[in-house]
């Protein structure tokens, strides 16, 4: 069997006027290795090759990259579910600045989580050992709480991708679901006026790329529709 | 805090609303008018007068009309804020969108009502 052939997206802003795509072969053995074991190989090959990798385990989000086309952690991602004609195209997330290789600045990512205030705000009084919550008003939670901000997801869109300022993107928009339905939470008019803009929230289409990639199988567009039902009743 | 004041609602709920209100009043509308020429196979101008005579069809035909017009500044007002950076530019062009959705709406109504 002939080696895979793997192109990386290169870019090292010191050294290079623009980006480039370069070419290795990776001898697998035959082997249905990871994404993210063919980067370490690559690394191998050549020490400059930049990347952000922890975990691997699909538990840290931090290799979230483009692979073939489609955006995914690089440590879950098996070469027989991505490869096609022994060829494995390698990119950064796109639509946001690269700063080396395959490593983006996530700031903006970051800045809109941060705008949804993703933390638990209650202005009642604290009771003595803990705010209690029933079973059915701890699974309302499910599907929202394991994002791990891999920004696969946000990085598909290209609602985020025109307007990543002020589009909150799908993982903002899910965290701030899962305030929302939190029992525990009474911040909820506050961060449903945060959302009542044509952008924040509206720029959304609808078109669920963000749920054809997320590595941990989450439904952005499910939240985001719950949101807007919330605005739609409390509205009218 | 995202400030807008270009768009038609003024607010991403009242767009959102307006846009999916409309496209339900364009789709009756478009059902009406295919589902009416089915029936009419050989249309002459009498007959398609006759139908605009009724005071109903111009009112629904009004109604069309105005929910094309809300229709396409919430969609044209998107595609602008989405692909046209530079401010002039997209200014500009939200400046002769909705001049032409006045424009037709007006010739609109006079279409209707005045024959």
């Amino acid at each position: 069997m002939s080696d895979l052939q793997v192109s990386i997206y290169r870019y090292n802003p010191e050294t290079d006027s623009a980006p480039y795509m370069q070419e290795f072969q990776i001898d697998t053995q035959g082997r249905d290795l990871m994404v993210l074991n063919i980067l370490a190989m690559v690394k191998e090959q050549d020490s400059s090759l930049a990347y952000r990798r922890s975990c691997r385990e699909g538990v840290c989000g931090s290799d979230g990259m483009n692979m073939n086309g489609k955006n995914g952690l690089a440590c879950i991602t098996s070469l027989s579910e991505v490869v096609k004609d022994n060829k494995l195209v390698l990119r950064p997330l796109p639509g946001l600045p690269v700063m080396r290789d395959l490593v983006v600045d996530m700031g903006l990512f970051y800045k809109q989580y941060e705008r949804m205030q993703p933390y638990l705000q209650n202005d009642t009084t604290a009771p003595a050992i803990e705010r209690l919550q029933s079973p059915e008003e701890r699974d309302k939670l499910d599907g929202l709480y394991e994002c791990i901000l891999c920004a696969c997801c946000s990085t598909s869109c290209p609602s985020f991708w025109w307007n990543p300022d002020k589009f909150v993107g799908p993982a903002g928009l899910l965290q701030a679901y899962r305030f929302l339905a939190d029992s525990r939470d009474t911040a909820t008019q506050a961060r449903l006026a945060e959302l009542e803009d044509p952008f924040s929230l509206f720029r959304c289409r609808g078109i669920m790329n963000c749920v054809a990639v997320c590595p941990k199988g989450l439904n952005p567009t499910r939240a985001i529709g719950k949101i807007r039902e919330m605005l739609l009743s409390n509205a009218t | 805090m995202v400030t807008n004041i270009t768009n038609l609602g003024r607010s991403g709920l009242s767009d959102w609303l307006i846009q999916r209100v409309s496209a339900v009043v364009l789709a009756v509308y478009t059902l009406f008018l295919v589902a009416y020429l089915l029936f009419h196979p050989n249309l002459d101008y009498a007959t398609w007068s006759g139908l605009f005579a009724h005071t109903w069809v111009r009112i629904f035909s009004l109604l069309a009309f105005i929910s094309m017009a809300a229709h396409a500044w919430v969609g044209l007002w998107t595609v602008s804020t989405d692909y046209l950076k530079h401010t002039a530019v997209r200014f500009g062009f939200q400046v002769v969108v909705i001049f032409a959705i006045f424009v037709f709406l007006v010739w609109g109504v006079q279409v209707l009502w005045g024959a």
